[in-house]
């Protein structure tokens, strides 16, 4: 099959098994499913309370707060809100904490760096 | 002075065909060019699937929410919340919440272990036959489904604005527009109908936003004046609570549970918006598309709860239910009172063009498929040529247009949200299970793989077939039939866990180990994007 959109791979010979056991790695994998699993428990279960919400709790979510506006709308779109606050917490997480050690790591395998020019500036041994 | 008629009278609309055709024309002459221009230097397999990986993030992003923005959502949630109330509303946050699944779980991870297609990241640590072959027949059962909602849709518009009700006209201009579909395919490829999604996405948005906005001028941009509109033209408080549509008996409350769950999981395991991650050149990429989408499809369906509960209010219930295409008439009649022919001309050219991109994304995914899973791994064996493979998908997409043809002559009249709501129950059931397992869960095996994805698109679907969507209620395929033995009109909260179950069961009876080093391959390639990055730095 062709992969011609890639370069030729650089990794395909390197000790994944070995990367998988280092330090560095655990630690990207721990940072990356201790972030993403509890907040993925989290939005669902509140996903899930809603919709169990609007589905036998229908009084509850009728009861008016403002003018026309129900205690239903606003779980509704506070629903929007926690979806766009969970992206943005996300993105940030991984900026800060993901992809630092993730290049590290990338850089370690593929056995040369990079600085920000494109330019080659050494780095470990393959 | 804005012109606002007393009501809108349906059969003005044909008068205004010539009109909503001429838009039409020309948003086809705009986007062929464009796909000709972009489809000059499509020479290889990755060129014409992943579209080179060229694409930015922010450009991808638009493309996914014009893929994933389709005529459900525009025609049918509309149409929903207009008829249903605060029913159809769940349509939308069920759509928007399940990006949140894709956004933490998927996107990333599959950017960096596949290739071009959804196979190449279930098949990446098992055995490449048994489990490509699945793959590839649950992305082309979803992607039919989804094919069958998105022509259902062509054939309301297609009633509405011409006026066309007799079966053979619309099974012409049904023609027209799967011709033109696969015209854009074939030429364009993944970079053709990238552009023509982008394109779609920003019209689509940029027309909502303005009916939005000219809605809430109508009410002082008071939402609480608008809600209370729509009750008094349904004259029915309830519009605005929940229940409308679901809450009639157990049965239906239980039906409410399968659908919000079959939207929240099926997102990330549409092989359609798996795809489009490919187009991207690297993770960070596919994170940055994933969030520009989630704001542009969050924003789009903050739209269309203005525009349903705008429709109830200022079109009726009643009318829309009237109207030729029912249900999913209710953006363009809303758009027809608000701006006369113009802008009903302009709303149908979007609604239009919406669904010929989607169409034609979801034909390139079903296409590609095909051809790199089932052709070139399997029949020739990993032996085909980049040529051949691009070959065969090309002729895969003539064979899957006229399949779209024939399913959109015959679904017709269904809600489209619903429909998508099907495909979304398929994907979650066949797919996701095996997605979550293969990326995070060790000790995972070939068989528990296969168990899952057949069990899961088996039950999914003959549950479907057993239901009242099928057969034995007024609004069924087979009115006349009666086999519905299943009470539920959304499989996804039996078949879902199901298949999860199944994925779970396979493995832990399986008494072969896979691969520990494919293993470890896998989950390493997955977080740090080794081999798939730096690409663009070459």
């Amino acid at each position: 099959m062709g992969n011609s959109a890639r370069t030729p791979d650089v990794a395909a010979s390197a000790d994944f098994e070995e990367v998988q056991a280092t330090e560095q790695f655990k630690e990207l994998r721990r940072r990356h499913r201790s972030f993403v699993f509890p907040m993925a428990v989290a939005f669902l279960l509140w996903y899930f309370a809603y919709v169990l919400l609007a589905d036998y709790a229908v009084d509850f979510m009728s009861s008016k707060v403002w003018g026309n506006i129900n205690v239903g709308l606003i779980m509704g779109l506070l629903q929007f809100v926690t979806t766009f606050a969970i992206t943005g917490w996300y993105v940030s997480y991984s900026n800060r904490k993901l992809d630092p050690i993730a290049a590290e790591i990338r850089h370690g395998i593929e056995g040369h760096e990079f600085d920000k020019a494109g330019n080659r500036v050494g780095g470990a041994t393959p | 002075m804005i012109y606002i008629p007393a009501a809108v009278d349906v059969a003005a609309l044909q008068d205004t065909t010539l009109l909503n055709m001429g838009i039409f024309g020309l948003f086809v002459a705009v986007t062929m060019v464009i796909v000709l221009r972009a489809s000059r230097n499509n020479k290889t397999a990755a060129d014409y699937y992943a579209a080179g990986r060229s694409f930015s993030g922010s450009q991808n992003g638009t493309a996914i929410a014009g893929d994933y923005l389709s005529a459900a959502s525009f025609l049918g949630i509309t149409g929903a919340i207009a008829i249903n109330g605060y029913d159809g509303f769940m349509y939308s946050i069920g759509f928007l919440v399940a990006w949140l699944v894709a956004l933490l779980l998927v996107a990333e991870l599959l950017r960096n272990t596949g290739k071009f297609t959804m196979a190449d990241v279930l098949s990446f640590r098992l055995k490449q036959r048994p489990v490509r072959i699945a793959a590839a027949i649950s992305t082309l059962a979803v992607c039919f489904f989804y094919l069958l909602a998105q022509m259902a849709g062509a054939g309301s518009l297609i009633s509405l604005l011409l006026g066309i009700s007799d079966w053979g006209g619309q099974a012409l201009v049904i023609m027209v527009v799967g011709a033109l579909m696969i015209m854009y395919v074939l030429i364009g490829g993944m970079k053709g109908t990238t552009w023509v999604q982008i394109i779609k996405a920003i019209l689509l948005i940029a027309g909502a936003a303005v009916m939005t906005l000219w809605v809430l001028a109508i009410y002082g941009f008071n939402l609480s004046s608008l809600l209370g509109a729509a009750v008094e033209t349904s004259n029915n408080p309830n519009v605005l609570n929940p229940g409308l549509q679901y809450g009639k008996t157990e049965t239906s409350k239980l039906d409410f549970m399968s659908l919000g769950l079959a939207l929240v999981l099926g997102t990330a395991a549409l092989p359609h918006v798996l795809m489009r991650f490919y187009t991207v050149p690297t993770a960070k990429e596919a994170r940055k598309s994933v969030v520009w989408s989630i704001w542009l499809i969050g924003l789009f369906y903050l739209f269309t709860l203005v525009l349903g509960y705008g429709a109830a209010a200022l079109v009726g219930a009643e009318t829309i239910k009237g109207a030729p295409g029912g249900v999913n008439s209710a953006a363009p009649l809303l758009a027809f009172y608000l701006g006369g022919p113009l802008l009903l001309g302009f709303i149908s050219a979007v609604a239009f063009a919406t669904i010929l991109a989607v169409v034609a994304g979801l034909t390139i995914t079903a296409a590609a498929s095909f051809a790199h899973d089932i052709y070139a791994s399997v029949i020739a064996k990993g032996k085909a040529d980049a040529d051949t493979e691009v070959k065969v998908a090309r002729r895969t997409v003539v064979v899957i247009g006229v399949m779209a043809i024939l399913g959109g002559i015959f679904a017709n009249g269904q809600n489209v949200a619903f429909l998508v709501a099907l495909a979304f129950a398929v994907a979650a059931s066949a797919n996701l299970p095996t997605i979550i397992y293969s990326l995070f869960w060790r000790r995972f095996t070939t068989q528990g793989a296969v168990w899952s994805m057949y069990g899961g698109l088996a039950s999914a679907i003959i549950l479907i077939v057993l239901s009242p969507v099928v057969s034995g209620a007024k609004t069924s395929m087979m009115p006349g039939a009666n086999f519905a033995i299943f009470p539920l009109s959304n499989p996804g909260i039996v078949s879902i866990p199901l298949a999860f179950l199944l994925g779970w069961l396979g493995t832990v009876l399986d008494k072969k180990r896979e691969d520990r080093s494919k293993q470890a391959e896998m989950e390493v390639r997955s977080l740090t994007g080794v081999g798939a990055e730096k690409a663009v730095d070459h």
